[in-house]
């Protein structure tokens, strides 16, 4: 009962969590400022997101062969590869390593 | 009305077609790259005593990977309900930020902004701001939201039903397949000095936190006191 509680709030705080972004009125998405915010949020959010992924394991850093895959990453984008080409050799240099 | 000339007609249906399949291979390279994940989520779920209707439930509702792995492991580990909810609903926040870019972007309109909510997360995001200059974005949304969805529901049910039969996403590499990605997909963003050391500055303070902060604080702290910077750094 209590496992189906936890469940049902977490879909429904998360569904509207989700939406609250959709709710915001658009003239205050007008100005300038709130532009270059909206602009820069999710290229901030998802830099932060990488090196949680790849650098921390709850809340203990970590510095294992994830960092060698993004990396590899790092690397091949800088050289213009495909993007394919980018993931699937960060997950091979990943997965060699944690072989090792 | 002037027919376009023939040749610059060939050439803008050209490279139509070009973003169409960069977008299309994008979006399923993302897709397949969650199914380890969807996997795992299944297993772990059933691991830690949830009903498949629950599981399922929550890849078709919830859907959103993190919030769900994060909700799962705390209860499969013994950890309060409280906590589990608290650290998926943190996990969640940044998906209402995302919403709020993706809303100023496509300017959904009624029910269309319920179903654009439900899937706007890391991926479809990412995607949409990538293909933003190209004039894309609304496609790379929808295909990768598409991708995602049908791929992730798919592998929780086979994960529930049969356990993890890959091993954990670590094994093959699949951890860095998400990372990687959007190392890719901002990269075109990320070509002024400021906006490399604001990604990178958000990316050094959000590791900062992680020894003393909840899970799923780390990422919001980074990501806002970047742009927090970025203002201050542009006045």
């Amino acid at each position: 009962m209590k496992l189906w509680l936890a469940v049902l709030i977490a879909c429904a705080g998360c569904a509207v969590l989700k939406l609250a972004g959709f709710v915001v009125p658009a003239r205050l998405l007008e100005s300038a400022v709130a532009r270059r915010i909206l602009e820069a949020l999710p290229v901030t959010l998802l830099s932060a997101l990488i090196s949680v992924s790849v650098f921390a394991t709850g809340n203990h850093l970590m510095l294992d062969s994830r960092a060698a895959g993004l990396a590899v990453a790092l690397i091949l984008v800088a050289i213009r590869a495909p993007f394919l080409v980018v993931v699937v050799a960060a997950c091979a240099t990943a997965a060699g390593l944690h072989a090792l | 009305m002037s027919e376009p000339p023939h040749d610059e007609h060939q050439l803008t249906d050209g490279s139509r077609k070009a973003a169409e399949r960069r977008i299309r291979n994008r979006a399923l390279t993302i897709g397949f790259s969650v199914t380890p994940f969807g996997l795992s989520f299944g297993a772990v779920s059933v691991e830690a005593h949830l009903s498949l209707v629950q599981v399922c439930l929550l890849s078709l509702v919830l859907f959103s990977g993190a919030s769900q792995f994060a909700l799962v492991s705390i209860i499969g580990a013994g950890g309060s309900y409280f906590s589990a909810v608290g650290t998926a609903l943190l996990l969640g926040v940044r998906n209402g930020l995302y919403g709020a870019r993706i809303n100023a972007l496509l300017r959904p309109s009624g029910w269309r902004r319920f179903v654009m909510a439900a899937v706007t997360i890391d991926e479809s995001t990412a995607m949409a701001v990538s293909e933003a200059p190209s004039g894309n974005a609304a496609r790379a949304f929808w295909s990768t939201a598409l991708c995602v969805y049908v791929l992730w529901n798919v592998s929780t049910v086979i994960g529930a039903l049969v356990g993890n039969a890959l091993g954990s996403p670590a094994t093959t590499g699949l951890d860095v397949a998400g990372p990687a990605a959007f190392v890719a997909l901002l990269a075109p963003r990320l070509t002024t000095l400021r906006m490399r050391m604001v990604a990178l500055g958000s990316g050094l303070i959000a590791l900062v936190t992680v020894p003393v902060v909840p899970v799923g604080a780390p990422i919001l702290i980074g990501g806002l006191t970047a742009v927090a910077l970025l203002l201050v750094f542009d006045r």
